[in-house]
Parts: structure tokens; C-alpha cells; sequence
């Protein structure tokens, strides 16, 4: 390595060496259960790719084998070029924060980030400048003599990150690293994540069953379910065009309402549907409607709206928002979420009261039927 | 301070102080029977082997009990085979019992529980009943040298009991449940993540045991293994037994001492010597580790 890329550079210049991850038929059977079934995903070189779904999906046990924790019970996994599949976890190379951190309780800050450098024999100076330096990464330089016990939550978290980088691997995994912090500190951690992501630039595969912390750190989501990716795709892709119900009903909050075919429209009640771009699966359809993009019809409406009159059943005052729950002419619930002032409050509806929400036809999305 | 001015002004304050002093007269009154019983069976006693250990043949205050045993030479060894028999049976304990604590560690819980059964039920049954089950065992007649003999493993019977070898033999399986059980206790709680964790940073299983794994188990380590070395310095009936008067401990001195010479200042001295040195060892050993946890349960 040239001299001048000693130093705090030695980080900068990973994103040159970030890796690609080729996961191809991953399969991994308990019994009779599959938890993973079948599963290909290309991560790719310097992405931070996010596995997300509810607990028992698959996720963790994706990351599991991707770690060398887990042999699955057959497929290919590779490295950049480099079959991984056999290779015990020792050898792997990657950096990876458990969910609990696993911190040694026996090692101080500084013999926890400096371990995997004296497993690589790495010379005792040049691994104080180097702890001292992924210490100053994750913001807690000069903490290398505290004891484990002595740090709060948020702190082993930041250790945890330090010691998984240290070492430059170029793929870095991550399970649930934020779930047992607050969450004020969780979406301090998640901003703080992604930047450190950007500065460094190895590829990530981050484990998480929160929509919101996916949605926040990711260029790309893999939702899973039952041991299989339901959708790949960037965060705006998943949350505004969900592939099937799954995606739709775990990422966000939604309603589903039944629509029916006439001819060549889609029709809600009878009255049909303007659509904006949308592309209409083929077989059942539902109309999905998020809470915030409903809104209470003003004076002037827009041409491109679809209009519901509705009966409200509910007003909730949260705060930074509100959210109203209203009845459609078949019974159907929708929730509606709005911004409020605080002068306004006394304007909104009352339950009782009957008002006509809208939606505009570019979020008016369709999702095939699947109700699995 | 302002302090007793607010607690006066402060409503009910008089009364509620006067409520928390008869809530503390009223549990201290309840302990009181255990603070008796602590005082009959521990201070009392414990006052007495003192008072008696200096007393001299004569009936008056004296040092000869604790002179005779830097004076004569048989002290001496008797002293020396008691730290070399605790020494010995602690080292083969660790040796045996430390692999045997990690194996049943890694087992499925179904098959750990039958493991700590059969580690249990021999801790259970009668000291005196195994003690003299290897007597039968080891001696020149018993099965140990016959199964040898025919198998070809020696020619002729050879003395493994009534010495040294027979006494350690016995020892040591009555004291390897003591020392199993705080090791298995802390490699149980051993979380599996710092494993994984040690591997994925690049550790070997070799590497990562040796710098997570055993660093980790050692507290519970020191402590079987300083339970066994403080019941070794005081046990009597199997070295007793299986030593045939070759290995002579100072519980043995303590009692011939009564028995045969009707010394109770003698005997109270060995007590008294024997006591300190274990308050002594666990004092030492309290600057590493949670004596607290010595019982085994642990956490």
C-alpha cells in the first residue's frame, strides 16, 4: 500500500474495493419449513441493500449464510468472483454487527476494535492508530479504555460498528443492529449509519423488520417473506408501487378496497376509477390507500381526483398530525392522516359528519389480489 | 440544611418518620432469631475452639499449641502432604473436569440435563458409600487389578490404594461435581453471539476459545476450583480411608489428637490454623472473583 494512504484515507479508498455479493438458489429447509425458498439477489458493488419483513421471514437466516453461520442446503454464493458457499465464517472477510453487538465483556473498547487486527497479526502500533481511528469514525474517539458495562446502549452500538470495520472488510452485514435502542437515539443511529455508509462505501446487507428504518437507510429494499424476496426495488419503488398485497400491507399502512372490472375501466362502487400511469395487474385487482394520501376535499378540487363520500367515525389528535377514520358507503374503514395547526383543531370534523375525501389519481395504486 | 425545617412543615411528617422507625424496630426483630441462631451455632463455637486452642496441659494460658506445630517436624509434613493432596486433587479436577463441563455445554439441552444427572447422582449418594466402593475397587484383590491383570495392561497386582494414588483417585471423583457445576453454570451463560462474533472477525475455533471462550468461563473456573481446594484442605474420611495412614491430612492429625491423646488444645489449634488459612485463601481470591457465587449457583 503507497504512504499516502496510511491514515484516515485507508477508509476512503474502500469504495474502490467494495464487493459485489451474487446470491444465487439459496435454499435452506427446518424440517418441513422454508426458510429460504429458491432465493437470487445481486447486490451490488458499494449498495446498501436492506432484507426486510416480518420475524420468521427468512432475513435473518439470508444473512445467517451470508455471514457462513447458516449452510443452506444448496445454491451458489459469491463474493465478487469468488465462491463463497464452503468457506467457514472465519474466512470471509466480512464485518458484521449482531443485534445484541456481542461486544467481548472482557476486552475494554479499545481490545474489542482492536481484535480482529491482532488475529491479523497487524503490528501493535499501527493497531492503536487504527482503532483510535474507526473509534473517531463512529464519533467516540478517546472511549478505548472504558469497559464494555461501562457504555450506554447507543454507545456499544457505535463499538459494535467500529469493531466490524476496522478491519476494511469490503462487505459489511448488519442484523437489526438499532432494535434495542430508543427510538429518538434509533433515528439518530439511522441517519448516522447511512452517512457512514456513504463515507466508506462497502457494500451493506442490513437486516431489519422496521419499515420506517428501511425505508430511511436503503438504496435498495428486498422484502421477504416465507423464506422468499416478494419485491426488490428502491424505497420509493416498494412503498408507491408494491408488487402484491404483502409489500403493500407490510410497508406502510394501507386499506384495501375491492374494485370491480367494467370493460375497460376499473370501477369502485359503480363510479370508475381515474388512473394516472397506472399499471393494472392482470386477474383481482385492489385499490390500495394510504392514510396520508387521502386528503379532505377543499373548494376546488382537482380534475384528476377520485372522489368518496364518507361518514367520519373517528378524529384522533396525535400531535404532528391527526387521523381521521371514516366509513365508506359499503362499510369500509379508511383512515385519512393530516396536517394540522394548532388553531385548526377545532375545525376538524366531527364524528358523525359526513365529508368527501379524495385521491388523487397518480396515487391511485392497483395491486393484484393475491391475499396471500 | 433546610432539611428538618421542610420535613416539620411537611404534613404528617413527625408521624411518618415515627411509622419508619417501628417498620425498621419491627423487621429487625423478625431477623432476630436468625442473628440467635448465628450467635449459637457460629460465634459461640467458633470463640470457644479459639479460647481452648490456647490453653496448654496445664490448664493455663499458653502458645505450646501453636509453638509445637513450627517446633516438630511431623507438623510440618502433615501440613505439606495437605497443600500437596489440594494442590493435586484441584490440578486433575480442572484437568478432568473442564473438558467434561464444556462437552456437556455444547450439548442439546435434553442430553445436557442427562449429563448434569449423571454428575449429580454419584454428588448425591453417601461420601462414605463411594469412598469405600473404590477401597473394593482399587485394592490388590478388587476388580481394577484384575481387569488389568487379564487384560494385559500390568502382570501383577499393583498397590493403587492405601498411598497416595488410591487417596487422589477418590478425591478427586468426590470433587469434580464441585467443580463442574459453577463451570458448566458460566459456560452456559456464554452467549453463542460472542463466538460468532470472535469467528466473523477472523478468529479460528481454536482462537476464538482460546481468547472468548475460556477468558470467559474462567471466573466460574477459579471458582469450583477454589471450592475444591478449600474442601480438599479439610477432608477427612476419604483420604482417611483410601491413604491406609500413608497420607496423613490435618483433619486426621485433629483427630487422633482427641481420640488418641485427648489434646483438645492441639486439635483446636489445627482448627483454628486451618480456619484461618481458608479465610485466608478466599480473601485472596475475593480480589478476583464474586465469592458470593462459590455456592455454584451463580447467577
Amino acid at each position: 500500500m503507497p504512504a499516502e494512504t496510511q491514515g484516515v484515507s485507508n477508509l476512503t479508498t474502500l469504495l474502490a474495493k467494495a464487493l459485489p455479493i451474487t446470491v444465487r438458489n439459496i435454499t435452506k429447509t427446518y424440517g418441513a419449513v422454508h426458510a429460504l425458498d429458491d432465493v437470487s439477489v445481486d447486490v451490488k458493488s458499494g449498495e446498501f441493500l436492506t432484507l426486510l419483513g416480518p420475524s420468521g421471514s427468512g432475513k435473518t437466516t439470508l444473512l445467517m449464510v451470508l455471514a457462513g453461520f447458516t449452510r443452506p442446503d444448496g445454491g451458489s454464493l459469491k463474493f465478487g468472483d469468488d465462491e463463497v458457499i464452503r468457506k467457514p465464517p472465519h474466512l470471509r472477510d466480512v464485518g458484521m454487527v449482531f443485534q445484541n453487538y456481542a461486544l467481548f465483556p472482557h476486552m475494554t473498547v479499545a481490545g474489542n476494535v482492536g481484535y480482529p487486527l491482532r488475529l491479523r497479526k497487524t503490528p501493535k502500533a499501527e493497531i492503536d492508530t487504527r482503532v483510535e481511528e474507526a473509534l473517531e469514525t463512529v464519533r467516540l474517539g478517546g472511549y478505548g479504555a472504558r469497559h464494555i458495562h461501562q457504555l450506554s446502549g447507543g454507545q456499544k452500538q457505535r463499538v459494535a460498528v467500529a469493531r466490524a470495520i476496522v478491519f476494511e472488510p469490503r462487505i459489511l452485514l448488519m442484523d437489526e443492529p438499532l432494535s434495542a435502542l430508543d427510538k429518538k437515539l434509533r433515528d439518530q443511529m439511522q441517519i448516522e449509519l447511512r452517512h457512514l455508509h456513504e463515507k466508506l462505501g462497502m457494500t451493506t446487507v442490513y437486516v431489519t423488520h422496521d419499515q420506517r428504518e428501511a425505508l430511511t437507510m436503503s438504496d435498495r429494499i428486498a422484502v421477504v417473506n416465507h423464506g422468499r424476496i416478494m419485491q426488490l426495488g428502491t424505497p420509493q419503488q416498494v412503498y408507491d408501487k408494491p408488487a402484491n398485497r404483502f409489500v403493500a400491507d407490510f410497508i406502510g399502512d394501507s386499506t384495501f378496497l375491492p374494485v370491480a372490472r367494467e370493460g375497460s375501466q376499473i370501477a369502485f362502487a359503480g363510479t370508475p376509477l381515474k388512473l394516472s400511469g397506472t399499471v393494472v395487474p392482470s386477474g383481482n385487482v385492489v385499490l390500495m390507500v394510504r392514510p396520508e394520501r387521502l386528503r379532505l376535499a377543499t373548494a376546488d378540487v382537482p380534475q384528476t381526483a377520485n372522489l368518496f363520500e364518507a361518514t367520519v367515525s373517528n378524529v384522533v389528535y396525535q400531535g404532528d398530525s391527526y387521523l381521521m377514520y371514516a366509513h365508506l358507503p359499503g362499510g369500509i374503514e379508511v383512515s385519512l392522516r393530516g396536517g394540522i395547526r394548532g388553531d385548526a383543531v377545532a375545525e376538524l370534523p366531527m364524528p358523525g359528519d359526513t365529508v368527501t375525501l379524495t385521491l388523487d389519481a397518480a396515487d391511485t395504486v392497483l395491486i393484484a389480489d393475491d391475499d396471500d | 440544611m433546610m432539611m428538618t425545617d421542610t420535613s416539620i412543615s411537611l404534613p404528617h411528617g413527625a408521624s411518618l418518620r415515627r411509622d419508619g422507625a417501628l417498620e425498621r424496630l419491627r423487621l429487625f426483630g423478625l431477623s432476630s432469631p436468625a442473628l440467635l441462631l448465628v450467635l449459637v451455632v457460629l460465634v459461640i463455637p467458633v470463640g470457644w475452639l479459639f479460647y481452648v486452642s490456647f490453653i496448654g496441659a496445664n490448664g493455663q494460658f499458653s502458645l505450646e499449641n501453636y509453638e509445637r506445630m513450627i517446633a516438630r517436624k511431623s507438623y510440618t509434613r502433615i501440613f505439606i502432604t495437605t497443600f500437596q493432596v489440594s494442590f493435586l486433587t484441584t490440578g486433575l479436577c480442572i484437568l478432568i473436569g473442564y473438558p467434561l463441563a464444556y462437552f456437556m455445554s455444547q450439548l442439546p439441552s435434553r442430553w445436557a440435563s442427562l449429563a448434569l444427572i449423571t454428575v449429580l447422582v454419584p454428588f448425591w449418594t453417601s461420601l462414605l458409600v463411594r469412598t469405600y466402593a473404590w477401597l473394593v475397587l482399587l485394592q490388590k484383590q478388587g476388580l481394577i487389578n484384575q481387569w488389568a491383570i487379564s487384560l494385559g495392561v500390568w502382570d501383577e497386582p499393583i498397590k493403587i490404594v492405601h498411598n497416595m494414588t488410591g487417596t487422589l483417585i477418590g478425591m478427586v471423583h468426590i470433587m469434580l461435581p464441585f467443580l463442574i457445576l459453577p463451570v458448566y453454570n458460566a459456560m452456559k451463560a456464554i452467549d453463542h453471539d460472542y463466538l460468532k462474533a470472535a469467528s466473523n472477525l477472523g478468529a479460528s475455533p481454536r482462537r476464538a476459545f482460546w481468547t472468548v471462550f475460556f477468558p470467559l468461563s474462567a471466573p466460574g473456573l477459579l471458582a469450583g476450583s477454589l471450592m475444591v481446594f478449600i474442601l480438599c484442605l479439610g477432608f477427612f474420611v476419604t483420604p482417611a480411608v483410601l491413604g491406609g495412614g500413608k497420607v496423613i491430612m490435618v483433619s486426621m492429625k485433629i483427630v487422633s489428637n482427641i481420640e488418641l491423646f485427648v489434646n483438645w488444645g492441639a486439635a483446636s489449634a489445627l482448627g483454628v490454623v486451618l480456619l484461618a488459612l481458608t479465610v485466608a485463601i478466599l480473601w485472596v481470591a475475593s480480589r478476583f472473583i464474586n465469592v458470593a457465587n462459590l455456592s455454584g449457583g451463580g447467577r
